[in-house]
């Protein structure tokens, strides 16, 4: 384990990528087998099945720690993490030990097998053979969100570096089901054929906002443009006899959409498609909050496949015939993926995603504008000679997406964020008029500079009316511009609707919360867009 | 029991007995200050009285004011009241006050810590009745390591730096952070000041504090014939222009706060050194049932929750409202 806290460290303190890489590139080189196996895992998102709660976690942490539960529950808040806050509440390890990452792991694993009585002494046990960091990261392997400013794209590089093989490859042979208890550091990284896995998907391309005029991308007949689709992000994949739905945060969702089952009636063997899962009703997409209830569901009732049935809306052609076609440009790309949906018949749940044809960036413009009446929250534009590339990366596709809705709101609550933001209020609650009433209608946390986070943590110290555990009521006295992409009807809230992606777009000092907008205006806008 | 030793004004702590004031916060007419903090000794009142240790950095802060020395443990009778002042350890000339007043005995901790930094005069515990302690780091999610391991890891640190040629800079307060800094180190290379660090250092040299050699920076230091040099400078001045003159460096913060990696990260530098003048959660433990005293006033930090913890423990604890509450328990505040 140390040598993962050392790695851990030296990635933690350093906000430098070449560094971080060499970081991770020394591991990858130096590290036993299944440790590396074990940090691929980690720096994907992968973590062993948590034996354990946080409950019970808290509880043994406090025990040991001889204190009440509640001081340590208060300093949870303060610390931001509670992996973290156990960490620093522990008292110091009392036996030297130095094993390696994945033999804690495996004990972590190994809970499983014994009753809840057992798992008590081994995590003390555990506890007190590792240091403040190598806790931290123990805690952490059990508690999940293992985020360290590592991108699964910096370590597929280190990772690159200390193989020598391509970046591309790797990442490819990265994607997928795959965890560390089934396969092998062997089998997943230096195995010739990345194929094995009948299932594996592509990495996806992923698409940067486009900030300034059209016109700064050159000359119009360079680029193709396509409705931007409010749906969720997804790979079709027909191999051999089976099909397989990957999401972009690569989850595997054949389950959740059953309708796709029926693609292998229309499309051969050996054909990938990417595009955007949308609830359909017949001739365009519903709104997101439609599609809302069957993400969570890994069994979907009938009821409602019948209400919100799903259909890939298809825009790109990435394996056709078991032939990778990324490198070829995009034009021929859309040209066979075309020929390939042109006949299907209109109940198929698969549909091309319609290029959208313009003369000019001014009448693309004018087009734009019109995107919520399609159900589309803007346009993607992608160049026609462009390769599919893996991951984010600049210049060949954009999303040119509309301008958000937005309200003026008065804050009312505020909390303490996490993380790298704890000791800051971040987390907020925003207010609109009813009446004489405020009522709360969304949260926001995200849209202000530093500068103003600190602002407006000074005030809420000084400007606090009551306190509800970590959350503060505060003078109704700030207006927020709130910007969100969205807006759908939710009987679970007092407001009676639910904003998608609210963020703080302004601070309006100059405005009073009397110049805040109503509960009224947000229905106006439910009315029109939800 | 008759009236109490200490009250709580707005204007910050007040003696009826004695008609005086402890580290006020709006001017008064006599004020006893127990350290040279900018959040203890605040300009504007009438008279001041503090330690012989502490009144030059006072008077070289807030210039010309009406003040007189006393030494540690010299008792002094003000009106109906007693006092003396007794070392808190928190930085040089730094003291807790305590006040006796019809054999009750009250004590007004200040800022402390308790280990021995080498530099200032050590904590000595003062038995009373009741105690004012501060909680700035209140939780136990704080507790230091020794100065010994965390010297050890600056050390290495500037070696390093020093090594690859990149010049070391530790952001750290002027006052009693930045001595302690630079008299516990072991030299990998020349040291570097600011001008509001080498200011105190002057104050402190001239009244016998020993410090290391250390170069102010100037607009003419040739700081490129300074090889694998450690630069003590306020935290503020880190990311300003002033700092740009040093080439290549990697950054540094000296504080207890640096016990939290969400507040290690925020900050920005390349590296966070666990390093406070405040007591740790068991300090605070250790020196409050050393004093013997049954009540426990708290104030600057986490007072809600550190008192909630002392009635649990068998104390009679209360806040006492500080006008800035906000301060010492937002990171980067005056606290360290
Ligand atoms: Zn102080
Ligand atoms: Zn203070």
């Amino acid at each position: 384990m140390k040598r993962f806290a050392r790695l851990f460290t030296e990635i933690d303190q350093t906000t430098k990528t070449t560094v971080k890489t060499k970081a991770l590139a020394d591991y990858f080189t130096q590290a036993p087998e299944a440790d590396k196996l074990w940090c691929i895992a980690l720096f994907s998102g992968r973590r062993p099945k948590r034996a354990v709660t946080t409950t019970n976690l808290r509880e043994w942490a406090a025990e040991r720690a001889g204190i009440p539960l509640w001081l340590l529950e208060e300093s949870y808040p303060i610390v931001g993490d509670l992996a973290e806050t156990i960490a620093l509440v522990l008292p110091p390890p009392a036996q030297a030990s130095d094993h390696s990452l994945s033999h804690w792991i495996n004990a972590l694993r190994g809970l499983h097998d014994v009753s809840l009585d057992e798992r008590k002494p081994r995590i003390l046990n555990a506890w007190d053979q590792l240091d403040t960091t190598e806790r931290f990261l123990f805690n952490k392997l059990i508690t999940g969100g293992f985020r360290i400013g590592v991108s699964r794209k910096l370590m597929t590089r280190a990772l690159a570096q200390a193989t020598g093989q391509d970046e591309a490859v790797l990442a490819h042979k990265l994607m997928g089901g795959w965890t560390p208890e089934t396969t092998s550091y062997h089998a997943l990284i230096e195995a010739e054929d990345p194929a094995a896995d009948q299932s594996r998907p592509y990495p996806f391309y992923l698409a940067y906002q486009l900030d300034e005029a059209p016109v700064t991308l050159g000359a119009p007949e360079d680029w193709q443009a396509e409705w931007k689709w409010d749906g969720i992000r997804g790979q079709l994949i027909l191999r051999e006899q089976a099909h397989h739905v990957w999401s972009r945060g690569e989850e595997l969702m054949t389950d959740r959409f059953p309708e796709f089952a029926r693609a292998a009636d229309f499309l051969p063997p050996g054909t990938v498609l990417d595009g955007e899962i949308v609830a359909w009703e017949g001739t365009q997409p519903m709104p997101f909050s439609a599609l809302q209830p069957r993400i969570g569901r890994k069994t979907v009732p009938k009821k409602l496949l019948r209400e919100a049935p799903v259909i890939l809306l298809a825009y790109d052609l990435l394996e056709e015939n078991g032939a990778d076609l990324r490198d070829v440009p995009l034009s021929t790309r859309r040209a066979r993926l075309d020929a390939l949906l042109a006949d299907l018949p209109s109940d198929a749940p698969v549909r091309a995603s319609p290029v959208v044809p313009f003369a000019d960036w001014y009448a693309l413009a004018v087009t734009r504008a019109k995107a919520r009446d399609f159900r589309a929250e803007g346009l993607m534009l992608k160049r026609r000679d462009s390769p599919y590339l893996s991951g984010r990366k600049k210049g060949d596709w954009w999303k040119w997406k509309l301008d958000p809705l937005t309200v003026d709101a008065v804050m009312i609550y505020a909390q303490q964020g996490h993380g790298r933001r704890a000791n800051l209020f971040t987390d907020f609650t925003f207010a609109v008029w009813q009446g004489n009433e405020l009522v709360p209608f969304t949260k926001a946390y995200s849209g202000l500079t530093d500068k103003e986070f600190d602002a407006i943590t000074a005030w809420v110290r000084k400007n606090t009316q009551q306190r509800f555990g970590p959350v503060r009521q505060v003078r109704p006295e700030h207006v927020f511009e709130i910007a969100f992409e969205g807006i759908q009807p939710s009987p679970r809230h007092k407001s009676g609707l639910a904003l998608r992606f609210p963020r703080m777009s302004r601070w309006r000092h100059d405005k009073t919360p009397q110049d805040a907008n109503t509960l009224d205006d947000l229905r106006a806008l439910l009315a029109a867009y939800g | 029991m008759s009236q109490p030793v200490l009250t709580f004004t707005d204007r910050g702590i007040y003696c009826p007995a004695g008609d005086f004031h402890i580290d006020p916060w709006r001017p008064v007419d006599r004020a006893l200050i127990t350290h040279g903090h900018a959040d203890h000794a605040r300009p504007g009142h009438a008279a001041y009285l503090a330690t012989d240790g502490a009144l030059p950095v006072i008077r070289h802060r807030l210039g010309e004011i009406a003040a007189e020395g006393i030494a540690y443990g010299e008792a002094r009778q003000i009106g109906g009241a007693r006092v003396s002042f007794h070392p808190a350890g928190h930085l040089p000339g730094s003291a807790q006050i305590r006040v006796e007043v019809d054999g009750q005995v009250w004590v007004v901790s200040g800022d402390y810590k308790v280990v021995d930094d080498g530099l200032s005069e050590p904590f000595e515990p003062v038995p009373c009745h009741a105690f004012i302690s501060e909680c700035t780091f209140g939780l136990p999610v704080f507790t230091w390591p020794s100065q010994k391991d965390v010297a050890a890891e600056i050390n290495a640190w500037w070696a390093a730096n020093a090594a690859e040629g990149r010049t070391s800079m530790l952001g750290a307060y002027s006052l009693g952070k930045a001595q302690r800094l630079m008299s516990m180190l072991e030299p990998q290379g020349p040291i570097l000041t600011h001008g509001a660090v080498e200011a105190t250092n002057a104050v402190l040299r001239a009244q016998g504090y020993p410090l290391p050699e250390t170069i102010q920076v100037t607009p003419d230091t040739d700081v490129k014939a300074l090889k694998g040099a450690l630069v003590i400078a306020p935290p503020s001045t880190l990311g300003s222009t002033w700092a740009r003159k040093f080439g290549p460096a990697s950054t540094g913060f000296a504080s207890g706060w640096m016990r939290l990696r969400g507040i290690r990260r925020r900050r920005g530098m390349d590296r966070g050194f666990v390093i406070s003048d405040h007591a740790d959660w068991p300090g605070l433990q250790e020196v409050i049932k050393s004093t013997g005293a049954e009540s426990i006033y708290v104030t600057h930090g986490y007072t809600e929750i550190f008192s909630r913890w002392l009635n649990q423990q068998g104390y009679d604890a209360a806040i006492i409202p500080t006008e800035f509450g906000g301060e010492d328990d937002a990171e980067g505040g005056t606290a360290s």
